[in-house]
């Protein structure tokens, strides 16, 4: 399955309303700021289960597009790191397969705003093929 | 009451869930979550089923991501139920285990407690599950800062807005 497909089969990227951005580099996960995905309406900065929960999906989706593989894999454990707040723009994420063993993958993801230098946050995780 | 008697900033709102805890929260709203009970140093809350949190068509399952964003809540609330003053916080880190799938339709439930408060760093474990607490389907350890920004969240506020009314 390509990410394209993944995404739009996925209710709850739908919901986040995450689109692609094929890059030369690779696929780069897009998720503009919306005011409902707003945690502290005081900074204003996204919730950090949102910040979470795109990390995540990125992890999925990258997984997903280089497996030929019509099931979606399985998380086991996730783990994130929040660097900076996540202000009011779009947000973009990067993941990168560590392992891709026979029954499970590791994948490592980044989140970034404005400057690919500065990450936002940083997540690793576990997902059983 | 004695001296030595701990002090919680968010002690006016211990008990059965308050909508205030969560009102001015725009993705808790959102979401439709609920805050069903706030004591010293814990929290329980409700993210409700909705079909467009799906995250496997197939199985039908909740995404994983949503039930962070359940967890991270409820660890938060736990943390603001364990400062004698209010302060912001932030989250830092969270790891979660998913320990099986949740089974699909049913409202999911999570509970945190701050078991260790340091002046900088609050250290907390949550779970969460569907029918029964003692059958958690995600198991989560999180941090959060304390007094991570200079604004007052929507939860300080609120206790804020009661004590002025």
């Amino acid at each position: 399955m390509n990410a394209a497909r993944a995404l739009a089969s996925i209710p709850y990227a739908r919901f986040l309303g995450v689109r692609l951005d094929e890059s030369p580099d690779g696929v780069v996960c897009v998720l503009p700021f919306r005011d409902d995905l707003v945690g502290n309406a005081a900074l204003p900065a996204l919730h950090g289960g949102v910040v979470g929960a795109f990390l995540e999906l990125t992890a999925l989706i990258q997984l997903i597009a280089q497996v030929d593989d019509d099931r979606v894999p399985k998380p086991i454990g996730f783990s994130v790191d929040y660097l900076r707040s996540v202000g009011p723009r779009e947000t973009r994420g990067r993941a990168e397969i560590v392992k891709h063993g026979r029954r499970i993958a590791n994948v490592r993801v980044i989140a970034w705003q404005d400057d690919p230098s500065k990450p936002v946050a940083a997540g690793t995780g576990n997902f059983l093929l | 009451m004695s001296d030595d008697a701990p002090r919680f900033a968010l002690a006016a709102l211990f008990g059965a869930g308050r909508r205030e805890l969560v009102e001015h929260i725009p993705h808790c709203i959102r979401l439709g979550m609920e805050v069903l009970h706030v004591g010293p140093y814990t929290a329980r809350v409700r993210l409700p089923y909705r079909e467009e949190l799906i995250g496997d068509p197939t199985r039908r399952v909740v995404f994983g991501g949503a039930i962070t964003t359940l967890v991270d809540h409820a660890g938060g609330l736990a943390v603001f139920a364990s400062l004698p003053d209010l302060k912001s916080i932030a989250t830092l880190d969270l790891r979660i285990d998913y320990l099986r799938a949740a089974a699909p339709g049913h409202d999911l439930v999570g509970e945190a407690v701050c078991y260790r408060l340091t002046p900088n760093v609050a250290f907390v474990r949550a779970s969460a599950w569907e029918v029964r607490p003692e059958d958690p389907f995600a198991s989560c350890l999180a941090t959060f800062m304390v007094g991570a920004n200079t604004t007052l969240s929507a939860v300080a506020r609120a206790v804020r807005d009661r004590e002025d009314s």
